[in-house]
C-alpha cells in the first residue's frame, strides 16, 4: 500500500496519485481476506528527504495478525528502531541504501537479516536493467546508472535478508509480471525475492510463481479496485499446485 | 476464564509490541517485567526473544534470571528465539542457554533454492497431542522467521518441514516452546496463545 498523508494512495506508473482509502481500514481489510503479509510504503518521504510520520504503525501493529513491513525514507538505524518497536516485523530500504549502501549493513547487524528488506525499483534498457531513484517523485525520479543485478548482489553481501523488485515498466499498467527480468534477478537472489509492479489477473500471478520461482508476489491497485479478490486468487493459485496459505 | 497475570519476560532487546498487541486482541492484560518477584508470581510467563542467543542469554544472566527461569513450575511458553533459550545451548554465538529440555539449536544446513533466514508461512505436522495445540490441525499455517533450529526430539509436539523436518511447537514438563510467532500467525497463531492462557 502506497501511503501519503494518513492515507492509502495509488498510482499509475508512479504518477498521478489518488486516493484508496484509510489505513487501518484497508488493513483490516486485507487481513480479513487472507493477505500473507502487508507492506507499506511513504511513497512521498524520501524524495522530500524527511522520514515518515509512524503515529499510524502501532494503530496498524494492534490491527494486523500478520507480518507486515514499512518503508519510506529510512535513513538511520534510530528510525528503523522505532518502526520495529511500533510492531512492525521488517522495515525496507530503497533510496537512502542507494546514497549510503553501509545503511543495509548496519541495520542487518543491528537487527538482523530478516528484518531488513532492501527495495529496488528497476526500469528495463537495451543493454540490462538499471535502478532507478527516488520514484515517488516524477521531479527527482532518476536513472542511477547502477546495473539491478549488481546492486542485488551488493545488497545481500550487506546483508538484505530480502530484495522486492519494482519493475518500473509494468508497474500499474496490469500487463502481467516482468518475468524475464525477475528470472535474471532470481540467479543471483539467495534470499527471498518478491515479484512486484504489473498485476493484471489470477494468470499474472500464476505466471511470475512457475516462471520465475518468486518467493512472493506483491499488488495494489488490482486488489484496491476489487478487480482480484485476494481468497478467489489464492484458492485458483492453489488449484494451480502453487503452495499457499489458504 | 482469565489467566491472572501474565508476565512477558523482558531483558531489554527483545521487541514485544506486537506480542502485547496479539494478547490485548484475546483481552488479556500483560505485564513486561525482568523482576524475579513478578515473574515468579505469574500465573503465565512468556519468554519472547529476537535476535541472537548469546545476546539474549547475557542479558538474563544479568537479571539472574538464567537461575529463575528453569525453576518455575507455572506454564512458561518461549517464543522463536525464546523457545531455543529452552534448550542447552545454541549453535549461535557458541551460546550456553537454559538447560531445561535436552538439545541445541543449530543453523539451518545451506542449501540453494532454501534461503536461511527461514521467512514466511509454512505448515504445521502435528506430532503428539498437546493442550497447546487444541483445535490446531495438521497443514495449518504459521509465521516463521528464523536461521537456527531444534531437531525433533522427545519434546516436539508439532514440526515443520524445512529442507529438513525441525520442531515447530514443543512441550517438557510445563515448558512449552513455538518456533513461529504466534502474535503474527492469523488464527492459527491466537489459537495457540489462547491455549496457552488456559493451560492450569
Amino acid at each position: 500500500m502506497d501511503v501519503r498523508d494518513g492515507q492509502v494512495v495509488k498510482g499509475v506508473r508512479f504518477r498521478d496519485h489518488r486516493v484508496v482509502g484509510g489505513i487501518l481500514e484497508l488493513a483490516a481489510r486485507y487481513r480479513d481476506e487472507g493477505a500473507d503479509e502487508l507492506v507499506f510504503y511513504d511513497i512521498s518521504a524520501s524524495p522530500e528527504g524527511r522520514g515518515v510520520d509512524r503515529s499510524w504503525i502501532t494503530r496498524v501493529a494492534r490491527t494486523l495478525d500478520i507480518p507486515f513491513c514499512v518503508a519510506g525514507g529510512i535513513r538511520s538505524v534510530a528510525q528503523a528502531e522505532e518502526i520495529l518497536a511500533s510492531g512492525a516485523e521488517k522495515i525496507s530500504v530503497n533510496s537512502p541504501a542507494l546514497e549510503h549502501p553501509d545503511l543495509i549493513d548496519a541495520l542487518s547487524q543491528r537487527f538482523g537479516a530478516q528484518c531488513v528488506v532492501v527495495g529496488v525499483d528497476s526500469e528495463s534498457f537495451d543493454h540490462g536493467y538499471r535502478v532507478q531513484q527516488f520514484t515517488g517523485d516524477i521531479e527527482r525520479s532518476r536513472d542511477t546508472s547502477r546495473s539491478t543485478l549488481d546492486w542485488v548482489i551488493e545488497a545481500q553481501q550487506r546483508g538484505a535478508g530480502e530484495i522486492v523488485l519494482n519493475c518500473m515498466s509494468s508497474d500499474g499498467v496490469r500487463q502481467g509480471f516482468d518475468i524475464v527480468q525477475l528470472r535474471a534477478i532470481r540467479e543471483v537472489c539467495r534470499v527471498p525475492l518478491v515479484a512486484s509492479g504489473g498485476a493484471g489477473a489470477v494468470r499474472h500471478f500464476a505466471e511470475v510463481f512457475q516462471g520465475a520461482h518468486v518467493d512472493a508476489a506483491l499488488a495494489a491497485s488490482v486488489f484496491h479496485s476489487g478487480e482480484i479478490a485476494i481468497p478467489d486468487l489464492k484458492r485458483r493459485l492453489h488449484e494451480a499446485g502453487i503452495e499457499v496459505r489458504l | 476464564m482469565k489467566p491472572r497475570q501474565v508476565v512477558i519476560v523482558t531483558s531489554g532487546g527483545a521487541n514485544i509490541a506486537s506480542l502485547q498487541f496479539a494478547l490485548q486482541r484475546l483481552e488479556v492484560a500483560s505485564t513486561v517485567s525482568a523482576d524475579a518477584e513478578q515473574i515468579r508470581a505469574a500465573s503465565h510467563v512468556i519468554l519472547p526473544g529476537v535476535g541472537a542467543a548469546a545476546d539474549a542469554m547475557a542479558r538474563l544472566r544479568h537479571s539472574r534470571l538464567d537461575v529463575l527461569i528453569p525453576t518455575l513450575r507455572q506454564p512458561v511458553l518461549g517464543i522463536c528465539l525464546g523457545m531455543q533459550l529452552l534448550y542447552e545451548a545454541s549453535q549461535e554465538g557458541d551460546a550456553r542457554c537454559l538447560g531445561i529440555i535436552p538439545g541445541s539449536a543449530k543453523r539451518f544446513p545451506p542449501a540453494c533454492a532454501r534461503p536461511v533466514p527461514h521467512m514466511g508461512w509454512n505448515t504445521l505436522h502435528i506430532r503428539r497431542p498437546s493442550e497447546l495445540l487444541m483445535g490446531l490441525a495438521d497443514g495449518d499455517y504459521a509465521y516463521f522467521v528464523h536461521s537456527y533450529a531444534l531437531q525433533p526430539s522427545d519434546a516436539t509436539i508439532a514440526s515443520t518441514d524445512y529442507g529438513t523436518p525441525f520442531s515447530a511447537c514443543v512441550q517438557w514438563r510445563n515448558f512449552y516452546g513455538a518456533q513461529f510467532h504466534p502474535e503474527r500467525s492469523a488464527a492459527v497463531g491466537a489459537r495457540l496463545l489462547k491455549n496457552f492462557l488456559a493451560i492450569n
